[in-house]
């Protein structure tokens, strides 16, 4: 069986998704190609093929392929499809937004999110947002498949796939990218980060936000996260919430400031292997959920934390 | 223009879901059943264009057992003008759903599908993408925002890393994330009001689209359970744990 990853990637570099999804790719077989679609992005494609594991690097190079449009990269794709059985994505924004309309076209049921490959056709993925796992089996020759990436490690270096270049077909130009506005950081990609501080509504004010949770952040190294509360009030950016339709995070450390863990938000972060609660409600439900409580205010326990680490 | 929404009937979002001791699925006897909280909100989204005179028409499609009649019914008291339900007994999985729907765009015409980006009890995020795909139309998925002008309409997106815009020409499919509004609770006199509109009967036979499922779902488990820690005393106190614990 011939599985072929669609990478996602800056231009330069092939995001940490992707090495992650690659493991799950080789779990179906050993014949794992990437395709980088882009537009100038030899770069991304040059890295992809230094992914252990990778037979071959497919880069689509095209103007239209810029902004990972999902129509573009679809008209990338479907004519691969001849030549896979599988095609797998991250389950990352870009991959959610992407794979279903792949799936559509080969007349495909898509598997969204796997955290375990038991066969060819058989896996394993979180439904009613983590409270109960199904194992599905599909009897679509092709698959479609979208990988939680917080359930497989990283494939690491060490590869020299040869790079191919392949045509970028026209897409409709239906779907026009206007502009984006990304959130700039210096911080660790929260996706991926070894250790998450998030705050929740108890945080009260983006002011607020800025000068609690992020600098225990930096302090320890952190990505930032934030509830669907925080976020919907403006103290975060949306592209920090964690959940079941935000991030799924499993860092070493998650520390969860002023968040009463709603099952939403735990379907986000609950794999995580330390999780640290910081909430005055000793009945939060976080505290279910946490290897280490904290009983008290935020507002002084941080700080006196922030001593404590030195 | 004419806006449809599709609207799926789910458990409800507060209710704690059980795994059947069989392990054949969750338990949904006696439980809550709602709309889908995303399709609220492409529901409010759809009643807003029509109130800002954008929309002329809003129809809501809900697929599922007779009992989606209640979610239909909820999405007219928010305002949608009238309801189609496709009675299936059996549940239908994304592809089918999406070929169903797009049965109904034909019949319908809308210039616009506005719906839920994920449902969540199967949290698929699937529908959106491939009713587009099925039908050929742009997609913008993750919806923050949403203005049309004309023959377009200008959609940001929540996507990684922060928010993109897209314009996409209509008709187009467009899927509500959970900042593109509030949905409102619908009044009293308006729920009086919905029981009154009018709901169209139809069963998945009268579309004549296969549905057969892709899928086999072998067990529904339980994921293991992460038990309760300590409570420490104070930072210091929380300091030493995580050192001990080596996670700083
Ligand atoms: C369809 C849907 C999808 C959703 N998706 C997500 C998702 O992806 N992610 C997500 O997070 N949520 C999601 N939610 C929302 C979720 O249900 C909760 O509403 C949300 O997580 C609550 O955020 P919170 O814990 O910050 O706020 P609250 O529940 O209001 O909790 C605030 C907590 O702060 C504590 N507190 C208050 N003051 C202080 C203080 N001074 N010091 C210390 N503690 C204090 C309180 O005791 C309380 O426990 C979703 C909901 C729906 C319906
Ligand atoms: N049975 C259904 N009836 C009507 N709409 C549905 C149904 N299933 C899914 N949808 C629509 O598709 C969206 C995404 O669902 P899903 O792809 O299953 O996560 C939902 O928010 C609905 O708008």
């Amino acid at each position: 069986m011939a599985v072929l990853v669609v990478a996602e990637h800056d231009g330069a570099s092939v995001k940490d998704a992707t090495n992650k999804t690659v493991t799950a790719a080789l779990a179906l077989s050993g014949d794992v190609d990437v395709l980088v679609a882009g537009s100038g992005a030899a770069g991304a494609a040059a890295a992809a093929g230094a992914i252990a594991g990778v037979r071959r690097v497919l880069h689509a190079d095209g103007a239209a392929l810029g902004h990972g449009v999902a129509e573009a990269v679809e008209a990338a794709v479907v004519p691969l499809m001849a030549g896979y059985d599988a095609v797998l994505f991250a389950a990352t924004a870009g991959g959610k937004n992407i794979a279903p309309r792949i799936a559509a076209r080969l007349d495909v049921s898509p598997i969204s999110e796997i955290i375990e490959v038991i066969d060819g056709n058989t896996f394993v993925r979180p439904i009613y947002a983590g409270n109960a796992l199904e194992t599905i089996q599909t009897s679509d020759a092709k698959k479609v498949i979208t990988v939680r990436t917080t359930a497989f490690a990283a494939a690491g270096a060490g590869g020299s796939a040869p790079v191919e270049a392949v045509a970028a077909a026209d897409a409709a130009a239906s779907a026009q990218f206007v502009k984006e506005e990304m959130v700039k950081s210096d911080r660790p990609e929260l996706a991926g980060a070894k250790r998450v501080v998030s705050g929740g509504r108890a945080v009260g004010s983006a002011e607020e936000f800025n000068a609690v949770i992020e600098p225990l952040a930096d302090r320890l190294g952190a990505a930032v996260g934030a509830s669907r509360a925080a976020v919907d009030a403006g103290y975060a950016p949306n592209d920090y919430q964690v959940g079941q339709t935000g991030k799924v995070v499993a860092p070493e450390l998650y520390v969860a400031v002023g968040i009463s863990g709603a099952i939403q938000h735990l379907a986000g972060m609950k794999d995580s292997k330390i999780i640290v609660a910081i909430n005055k409600d000793a009945d939060a439900p976080i505290f279910q959920v946490a290897d280490f409580g904290l009983v008290a205010d935020y507002k002084t326990a941080v700080p006196e934390l922030m001593a404590a680490l030195g | 223009m004419k806006v449809l929404v599709p609207v799926k009937r789910v458990i409800d979002y507060n209710v704690k879901v059980r795994v059947k001791p069989d392990n054949t699925g969750v338990d949904l006897a006696n439980v809550k059943m709602s709309m889908n909280p995303f399709c609220e909100i492409a529901v409010e989204e759809a009643v807003r264009l029509k109130e800002k005179g954008v929309a002329t028409e809003v129809v809501v499609v809900s697929i599922g057992p007779q009992q989606a009649q209640e979610t239909i019914r909820t999405a007219l008291a928010m305002g949608a003008d009238r309801g189609i339900l496709i009675q299936s007994e059996t549940d239908i999985e994304p592809l089918g759903i999406a070929k169903l729907l797009a049965a109904v765009v034909a019949e319908e015409g809308p210039s616009m599908v506005l719906m839920g980006k994920q449902a969540i009890d199967g949290d698929n995020n699937a529908t959106g993408q491939m009713l587009a795909a099925l039908l050929g139309w742009p997609q913008a998925t993750f919806a923050s925002e949403v203005a049309v002008d004309g023959a377009s309409a200008s959609v940001t997106r929540e996507v990684d890393g922060g928010l993109q815009t897209l314009s996409v020409a209509l008709p187009a499919v467009v899927t509500a994330d959970l900042r593109l509004n509030e949905p409102r609770f619908a009044s009293l006199p308006n729920i009086m009001k919905a029981k009154k509109k009018p709901i169209d009967m139809k069963t998945t036979a009268d579309y004549g689209v296969d549905v057969a499922p892709r899928l086999t779902v072998l067990k529904v488990t339980e994921p293991p359970k992460r038990s309760a820690g300590i409570k420490v005393e104070d930072a210091a106190t929380l300091v030493a744990k995580l050192k001990e614990a080596g996670v700083i």
